[in-house]
Protein backbone atom coordinates (compact mmCIF):
# COMPACT_ATOMS: atom_id res chain seq x y z
CA UNK A 1 0.00 0.00 0.00
CA UNK A 2 1.43 3.15 -0.90
CA UNK A 3 2.07 5.65 2.16
CA UNK A 4 -0.56 8.71 0.94
CA UNK A 5 -3.27 5.70 1.13
CA UNK A 6 -2.65 4.69 4.28
CA UNK A 7 -2.24 8.81 5.55
CA UNK A 8 -5.41 8.82 4.02
CA UNK A 9 -7.20 5.59 5.83
CA UNK A 10 -5.80 6.62 8.60
CA UNK A 11 -7.95 10.27 8.33
CA UNK A 12 -11.19 8.21 7.36
CA UNK A 13 -10.48 6.32 10.73
CA UNK A 14 -10.37 9.16 12.49
CA UNK A 15 -13.30 10.85 11.55
CA UNK A 16 -15.70 7.70 11.43
CA UNK A 17 -14.40 7.77 15.55
CA UNK A 18 -15.21 11.29 16.07
CA UNK A 19 -18.79 10.95 14.32
CA UNK A 20 -19.53 8.59 16.23
CA UNK A 21 -18.40 10.33 19.72
CA UNK A 22 -20.57 13.47 18.20
CA UNK A 23 -23.56 11.46 17.38
CA UNK A 24 -23.78 10.02 20.48
CA UNK A 25 -23.32 13.02 22.42
CA UNK A 26 -26.15 14.57 19.89
CA UNK A 27 -28.31 11.71 20.84
CA UNK A 28 -27.64 12.57 24.48
CA UNK A 29 -28.28 16.23 24.14
CA UNK A 30 -32.08 15.71 22.19
CA UNK A 31 -33.52 13.46 25.08
CA UNK A 32 -32.25 16.06 27.53
CA UNK A 33 -33.72 18.52 25.94
CA UNK A 34 -37.00 17.15 26.58
CA UNK A 35 -36.42 16.91 30.12
CA UNK A 36 -35.41 19.98 30.28
CA UNK A 37 -38.53 21.57 28.66
CA UNK A 38 -40.60 19.75 30.48
CA UNK A 39 -39.03 21.19 33.59
CA UNK A 40 -39.26 24.79 32.42
CA UNK A 41 -42.91 23.44 31.61
CA UNK A 42 -43.32 22.44 35.16
CA UNK A 43 -42.47 24.84 37.10
CA UNK A 44 -44.72 27.54 34.97
CA UNK A 45 -47.76 27.31 36.84
CA UNK A 46 -45.64 28.53 39.92
CA UNK A 47 -44.00 31.57 38.40
CA UNK A 48 -47.68 32.38 36.81
CA UNK A 49 -48.99 31.76 40.18
CA UNK A 50 -46.03 34.35 41.99
CA UNK A 51 -46.27 37.04 39.04
CA UNK A 52 -50.45 37.34 39.21
CA UNK A 53 -50.06 37.78 43.08
CA UNK A 54 -47.18 40.16 43.00
CA UNK A 55 -49.19 42.23 40.67
CA UNK A 56 -52.48 41.87 42.32
CA UNK A 57 -50.61 43.49 45.67
CA UNK A 58 -48.87 45.59 43.85
CA UNK A 59 -51.72 47.41 41.96
CA UNK A 60 -53.79 47.48 44.98
CA UNK A 61 -51.55 49.00 47.43
CA UNK A 62 -49.45 51.58 47.39
CA UNK A 63 -46.91 50.25 49.45
CA UNK A 64 -43.54 51.49 48.69
CA UNK A 65 -40.96 48.58 49.31
CA UNK A 66 -37.16 48.57 49.23
CA UNK A 67 -36.95 45.87 46.38
CA UNK A 68 -39.37 48.43 44.32
CA UNK A 69 -37.84 51.87 44.94
CA UNK A 70 -35.05 53.18 42.66
CA UNK A 71 -32.51 54.83 44.28
CA UNK A 72 -31.62 58.22 44.19
CA UNK A 73 -28.23 56.98 42.95
CA UNK A 74 -26.43 54.36 41.28
CA UNK A 75 -23.00 53.46 41.72
CA UNK A 76 -22.77 50.00 41.98
CA UNK A 77 -24.21 47.31 39.75
CA UNK A 78 -24.39 43.77 39.97
CA UNK A 79 -24.22 41.11 36.97
CA UNK A 80 -25.42 37.99 37.28
CA UNK A 81 -24.15 35.65 34.87
CA UNK A 82 -25.86 32.27 33.53
CA UNK A 83 -23.38 30.31 31.51
CA UNK A 84 -23.07 25.75 31.57
CA UNK A 85 -20.54 23.76 33.84
CA UNK A 86 -19.36 22.26 30.21
CA UNK A 87 -18.65 23.39 26.82
CA UNK A 88 -19.20 21.71 23.35
CA UNK A 89 -22.53 23.84 22.75
CA UNK A 90 -21.15 26.40 20.21
CA UNK A 91 -21.77 29.51 20.85
CA UNK A 92 -24.14 28.85 24.28
CA UNK A 93 -21.56 30.46 26.74
CA UNK A 94 -19.65 32.91 24.61
CA UNK A 95 -22.55 34.93 23.48
CA UNK A 96 -23.87 35.22 27.41
CA UNK A 97 -20.56 36.34 27.99
CA UNK A 98 -20.34 38.70 25.16
CA UNK A 99 -23.95 40.59 26.22
CA UNK A 100 -22.23 40.56 30.17
CA UNK A 101 -19.74 42.36 28.47
CA UNK A 102 -21.28 44.83 26.81
CA UNK A 103 -23.50 45.33 29.74
CA UNK A 104 -20.38 45.93 31.86
CA UNK A 105 -19.35 48.67 29.17
CA UNK A 106 -22.64 50.23 29.11
CA UNK A 107 -22.97 50.23 33.19
CA UNK A 108 -18.83 51.53 33.32
CA UNK A 109 -19.90 54.21 30.91
CA UNK A 110 -22.89 55.71 33.10
CA UNK A 111 -19.91 55.87 35.83
CA UNK A 112 -21.45 52.85 37.56
CA UNK A 113 -18.98 50.17 39.06
CA UNK A 114 -20.07 46.37 38.30
CA UNK A 115 -19.64 43.27 40.91
CA UNK A 116 -20.20 39.51 38.74
CA UNK A 117 -21.96 36.42 40.57
CA UNK A 118 -21.35 33.60 38.46
CA UNK A 119 -23.38 30.14 37.53
CA UNK A 120 -21.49 27.55 35.87
CA UNK A 121 -18.08 26.59 35.62
CA UNK A 122 -17.60 28.15 32.06
CA UNK A 123 -18.15 31.97 33.39
CA UNK A 124 -15.75 31.29 36.67
CA UNK A 125 -13.25 30.04 34.15
CA UNK A 126 -13.52 32.99 31.69
CA UNK A 127 -13.05 35.49 34.91
CA UNK A 128 -10.12 32.76 36.57
CA UNK A 129 -8.31 33.36 32.92
CA UNK A 130 -8.62 37.04 32.88
CA UNK A 131 -7.88 37.27 36.40
CA UNK A 132 -10.95 39.40 37.22
CA UNK A 133 -12.34 39.43 40.53
CA UNK A 134 -16.15 38.10 40.73
CA UNK A 135 -18.13 37.92 44.21
CA UNK A 136 -19.28 34.55 44.08
CA UNK A 137 -20.19 32.08 42.00
CA UNK A 138 -21.96 28.41 42.00
CA UNK A 139 -20.15 25.88 40.01
CA UNK A 140 -22.02 21.98 38.82
CA UNK A 141 -25.92 21.33 38.56
CA UNK A 142 -26.44 23.74 35.79
CA UNK A 143 -27.19 20.70 33.82
CA UNK A 144 -29.69 20.28 36.01
CA UNK A 145 -30.67 22.61 38.00
CA UNK A 146 -32.38 22.60 41.32
CA UNK A 147 -34.65 24.87 43.33
CA UNK A 148 -31.94 24.93 46.09
CA UNK A 149 -29.85 26.78 44.44
CA UNK A 150 -31.40 28.95 43.12
CA UNK A 151 -32.80 29.93 46.26
CA UNK A 152 -29.23 30.02 47.50
CA UNK A 153 -28.84 32.88 44.45
CA UNK A 154 -31.74 34.65 45.46
CA UNK A 155 -30.42 35.15 49.01
CA UNK A 156 -26.87 36.13 48.05
CA UNK A 157 -28.51 38.39 45.47
CA UNK A 158 -31.10 40.01 47.91
CA UNK A 159 -28.04 40.06 50.82
CA UNK A 160 -25.93 42.45 48.36
CA UNK A 161 -28.94 44.49 47.36
CA UNK A 162 -29.83 45.41 50.64
CA UNK A 163 -26.79 46.06 52.08
CA UNK A 164 -25.59 49.73 51.80
CA UNK A 165 -23.59 51.15 48.91
CA UNK A 166 -21.23 51.98 50.78
CA UNK A 167 -20.57 48.52 52.92
CA UNK A 168 -19.71 46.67 49.65
CA UNK A 169 -24.18 46.23 48.29
CA UNK A 170 -24.97 47.18 45.37
CA UNK A 171 -27.86 48.97 44.34
CA UNK A 172 -28.68 47.63 40.80
CA UNK A 173 -29.23 43.89 39.91
CA UNK A 174 -28.79 42.50 36.20
CA UNK A 175 -28.94 38.83 35.73
CA UNK A 176 -27.56 37.76 31.55
CA UNK A 177 -29.23 34.20 30.72
CA UNK A 178 -29.40 32.43 27.64
CA UNK A 179 -33.50 31.91 26.82
CA UNK A 180 -34.81 28.95 25.36
CA UNK A 181 -36.76 29.53 21.93
CA UNK A 182 -36.87 26.24 20.23
CA UNK A 183 -34.66 23.70 19.26
CA UNK A 184 -32.62 25.78 16.86
CA UNK A 185 -32.62 29.16 18.50
CA UNK A 186 -31.48 30.14 21.58
CA UNK A 187 -31.11 34.28 22.38
CA UNK A 188 -29.52 35.85 24.99
CA UNK A 189 -31.07 37.75 27.24
CA UNK A 190 -30.44 40.98 29.71
CA UNK A 191 -32.62 42.02 31.96
CA UNK A 192 -32.95 43.86 35.16
CA UNK A 193 -33.67 41.78 38.17
CA UNK A 194 -33.61 44.82 41.19
CA UNK A 195 -35.25 47.27 41.57
CA UNK A 196 -37.89 45.36 40.34
CA UNK A 197 -39.73 47.75 37.26
CA UNK A 198 -42.63 46.40 36.06
CA UNK A 199 -44.25 43.58 37.95
CA UNK A 200 -45.89 41.67 34.84
CA UNK A 201 -45.19 38.45 33.55
CA UNK A 202 -43.19 38.49 30.20
CA UNK A 203 -45.14 35.61 29.45
CA UNK A 204 -48.97 35.51 27.74
CA UNK A 205 -50.95 34.79 30.42
CA UNK A 206 -52.51 31.38 30.00
CA UNK A 207 -55.98 31.34 28.36
CA UNK A 208 -57.95 30.71 31.98
CA UNK A 209 -57.09 33.37 33.34
CA UNK A 210 -58.25 36.47 30.12
CA UNK A 211 -61.43 36.60 31.79
CA UNK A 212 -59.84 37.87 35.09
CA UNK A 213 -58.00 40.92 33.80
CA UNK A 214 -58.83 42.69 36.85
CA UNK A 215 -58.27 41.89 40.00
CA UNK A 216 -60.32 41.94 42.49
CA UNK A 217 -59.82 43.58 45.73
CA UNK A 218 -57.89 41.13 47.71
CA UNK A 219 -58.10 40.81 51.64
CA UNK A 220 -54.49 40.95 52.66
CA UNK A 221 -53.28 38.76 55.58
CA UNK A 222 -51.54 40.03 57.75
CA UNK A 223 -51.50 43.56 55.89
CA UNK A 224 -50.81 44.21 52.41
CA UNK A 225 -46.75 45.41 53.32
CA UNK A 226 -46.20 41.73 55.10
CA UNK A 227 -47.54 39.97 52.12
CA UNK A 228 -45.52 42.34 49.70
CA UNK A 229 -42.39 41.56 51.97
CA UNK A 230 -43.07 37.98 51.74
CA UNK A 231 -43.29 37.76 47.95
CA UNK A 232 -41.16 39.47 46.27
CA UNK A 233 -38.13 37.76 47.29
CA UNK A 234 -39.98 34.54 46.34
CA UNK A 235 -40.61 36.61 43.07
CA UNK A 236 -36.63 37.13 42.84
CA UNK A 237 -36.60 33.19 43.32
CA UNK A 238 -38.93 32.14 40.75
CA UNK A 239 -37.38 34.09 38.22
CA UNK A 240 -33.46 33.37 38.71
CA UNK A 241 -34.92 29.43 39.26
CA UNK A 242 -36.18 30.08 35.66
CA UNK A 243 -33.50 31.74 33.92
CA UNK A 244 -31.49 28.43 34.91
CA UNK A 245 -34.32 26.54 33.41
CA UNK A 246 -34.22 28.16 30.51
CA UNK A 247 -30.47 28.28 30.50
CA UNK A 248 -30.21 24.74 30.81
CA UNK A 249 -32.60 23.99 28.15
CA UNK A 250 -31.02 26.39 25.89
CA UNK A 251 -27.62 24.71 27.13
CA UNK A 252 -28.83 20.64 25.78
CA UNK A 253 -30.34 22.50 22.55
CA UNK A 254 -26.89 24.31 21.85
CA UNK A 255 -25.85 21.29 22.52
CA UNK A 256 -27.05 19.19 19.90
CA UNK A 257 -27.00 21.66 17.68
CA UNK A 258 -22.92 22.01 17.75
CA UNK A 259 -22.70 18.40 18.04
CA UNK A 260 -24.98 17.62 14.63
CA UNK A 261 -22.91 20.07 13.21
CA UNK A 262 -19.89 18.72 14.27
CA UNK A 263 -21.75 14.84 12.77
CA UNK A 264 -22.16 16.43 9.10
CA UNK A 265 -18.95 17.65 9.29
CA UNK A 266 -17.08 14.19 10.10
CA UNK A 267 -19.41 12.82 7.53
CA UNK A 268 -18.01 15.45 4.70
CA UNK A 269 -14.48 14.99 5.73
CA UNK A 270 -15.18 10.87 5.46
CA UNK A 271 -16.78 11.43 1.67
CA UNK A 272 -13.92 13.65 0.40
CA UNK A 273 -10.84 11.54 2.40
CA UNK A 274 -12.67 8.38 0.84
CA UNK A 275 -12.82 10.03 -2.89
CA UNK A 276 -9.07 11.00 -2.24
CA UNK A 277 -7.84 7.53 -1.14
CA UNK A 278 -9.72 6.53 -4.17
CA UNK A 279 -7.97 8.20 -6.26
CA UNK A 280 -4.65 7.49 -4.70
CA UNK A 281 -5.16 3.88 -4.80
CA UNK A 282 -6.18 4.27 -8.59
CA UNK A 283 -3.25 6.11 -9.58
CA UNK A 284 -0.88 3.82 -7.85
CA UNK A 285 -2.96 0.88 -10.12
CA UNK A 286 -2.24 3.12 -12.79
CA UNK A 287 1.24 3.38 -12.23
CA UNK A 288 2.01 -0.58 -11.53
CA UNK A 289 0.62 -1.16 -15.00
CA UNK A 290 2.24 1.23 -16.50
CA UNK A 291 5.43 0.06 -14.90
CA UNK A 292 4.51 -3.44 -16.18
CA UNK A 293 3.62 -2.87 -19.47
CA UNK A 294 7.04 -0.52 -19.80
CA UNK A 295 9.19 -3.62 -18.49
CA UNK A 296 7.44 -6.10 -21.11
CA UNK A 297 7.76 -3.61 -23.65
CA UNK A 298 11.59 -2.98 -22.94
CA UNK A 299 12.13 -6.56 -22.90
CA UNK A 300 10.70 -7.50 -25.59
CA UNK A 301 12.26 -4.59 -27.83
CA UNK A 302 15.36 -6.22 -26.44
CA UNK A 303 15.27 -9.28 -28.12
CA UNK B 1 -73.07 23.31 45.20
CA UNK B 2 -70.26 25.80 44.31
CA UNK B 3 -67.35 23.97 44.59
CA UNK B 4 -63.43 25.29 45.34
CA UNK B 5 -60.92 25.08 42.46
CA UNK B 6 -57.78 24.12 44.68
CA UNK B 7 -54.16 23.78 42.96
CA UNK B 8 -51.13 23.44 45.32
CA UNK B 9 -48.06 24.20 43.64
CA UNK B 10 -44.34 24.25 44.35
CA UNK B 11 -41.31 25.74 42.50
CA UNK B 12 -40.88 22.87 40.27
CA UNK B 13 -44.09 21.20 39.52
CA UNK B 14 -47.77 21.20 40.18
CA UNK B 15 -48.36 19.13 43.26
CA UNK B 16 -52.17 18.62 42.86
CA UNK B 17 -55.22 20.31 41.39
CA UNK B 18 -58.85 19.45 41.53
CA UNK B 19 -62.09 20.39 42.88
CA UNK B 20 -62.87 20.74 47.05
CA UNK B 21 -65.32 21.84 49.00
CA UNK B 22 -63.19 23.24 51.49
CA UNK B 23 -59.29 24.06 51.97
CA UNK B 24 -58.01 24.75 55.39
CA UNK B 25 -54.35 26.13 55.58
CA UNK B 26 -52.36 28.07 58.25
CA UNK B 27 -51.30 31.04 57.61
CA UNK B 28 -49.15 33.30 59.82
CA UNK B 29 -51.99 34.62 61.59
CA UNK B 30 -53.55 31.49 62.66
CA UNK B 31 -55.71 28.79 60.69
CA UNK B 32 -58.05 29.72 58.06
CA UNK B 33 -60.92 27.65 56.84
CA UNK B 34 -62.03 28.22 52.86
CA UNK B 35 -65.51 27.73 51.75
CA UNK B 36 -66.98 28.18 48.12
CA UNK B 37 -67.73 32.10 47.71
CA UNK B 38 -65.04 33.46 50.14
CA UNK B 39 -64.08 36.57 49.38
CA UNK B 40 -60.28 37.35 47.29
CA UNK B 41 -57.18 37.23 49.51
CA UNK B 42 -53.89 36.57 49.78
CA UNK B 43 -52.47 35.30 52.89
CA UNK B 44 -48.82 34.43 53.71
CA UNK B 45 -48.29 30.54 54.94
CA UNK B 46 -47.17 29.58 57.78
CA UNK B 47 -45.21 26.07 57.25
CA UNK B 48 -47.23 23.40 57.67
CA UNK B 49 -50.22 21.17 56.47
CA UNK B 50 -52.82 22.49 53.96
CA UNK B 51 -55.96 20.29 53.99
CA UNK B 52 -58.43 19.71 51.21
CA UNK B 53 -61.65 18.00 51.75
CA UNK B 54 -62.93 16.53 48.83
CA UNK B 55 -66.13 16.90 47.35
CA UNK B 56 -66.97 12.98 48.13
CA UNK B 57 -65.61 13.66 51.66
CA UNK B 58 -62.40 12.11 51.42
CA UNK B 59 -59.23 14.75 52.73
CA UNK B 60 -55.87 15.50 51.27
CA UNK B 61 -53.30 16.32 53.15
CA UNK B 62 -50.24 18.45 51.85
CA UNK B 63 -47.34 20.00 53.55
CA UNK B 64 -46.39 23.54 52.27
CA UNK B 65 -43.07 25.45 53.22
CA UNK B 66 -42.68 29.27 52.85
CA UNK B 67 -45.39 30.30 50.51
CA UNK B 68 -48.85 31.58 50.21
CA UNK B 69 -52.22 31.20 49.87
CA UNK B 70 -55.00 33.36 46.96
CA UNK B 71 -58.53 32.89 46.87
CA UNK B 72 -60.11 34.26 43.85
CA UNK B 73 -63.58 33.92 42.64
CA UNK B 74 -63.86 30.31 44.16
CA UNK B 75 -60.01 29.56 42.90
CA UNK B 76 -57.11 28.98 45.18
CA UNK B 77 -54.10 28.54 45.27
CA UNK B 78 -51.64 26.95 47.44
CA UNK B 79 -48.40 28.22 46.24
CA UNK B 80 -44.85 27.22 48.09
CA UNK B 81 -41.42 26.94 47.52
CA UNK B 82 -41.72 23.08 48.96
CA UNK B 83 -44.74 21.09 48.43
CA UNK B 84 -45.72 17.50 48.88
CA UNK B 85 -48.90 15.51 49.66
CA UNK B 86 -48.30 13.51 52.11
Amino acid sequence: MGAQLRVYRQKIKSAQTTKKITRAMELISASRIQKAQARVAASEPYSTAITRAVSAVASYSNVAHVLTTEPERIDRAAIVIFTSDRGLAGAFNSQVLREAEELTELLKSQGKSVEYFLVGRKSVGYFNFRHRAFERSWIGGTDNPDFDTAKEIADAVLEAFLRDASDGGVDEIHIVYNRFVSRITQVPVVTRLLPLEVVESDEAPPASSTKHEVFPLYEFEPDAETVLDGLLPVYIESRIYNAMLQSSAAKHAATQKAMKSASDNADKLITDYTRLANNARQSEITQQISEIVGGADALSSAK
Amino acid sequence: MASLNVSVVSADQQVWSGEATMVVARTVEGEIGILPGHEPMLAILAGGEVRVTLPGGEKITANAEDGFLSVQANAVQVVASRAELV
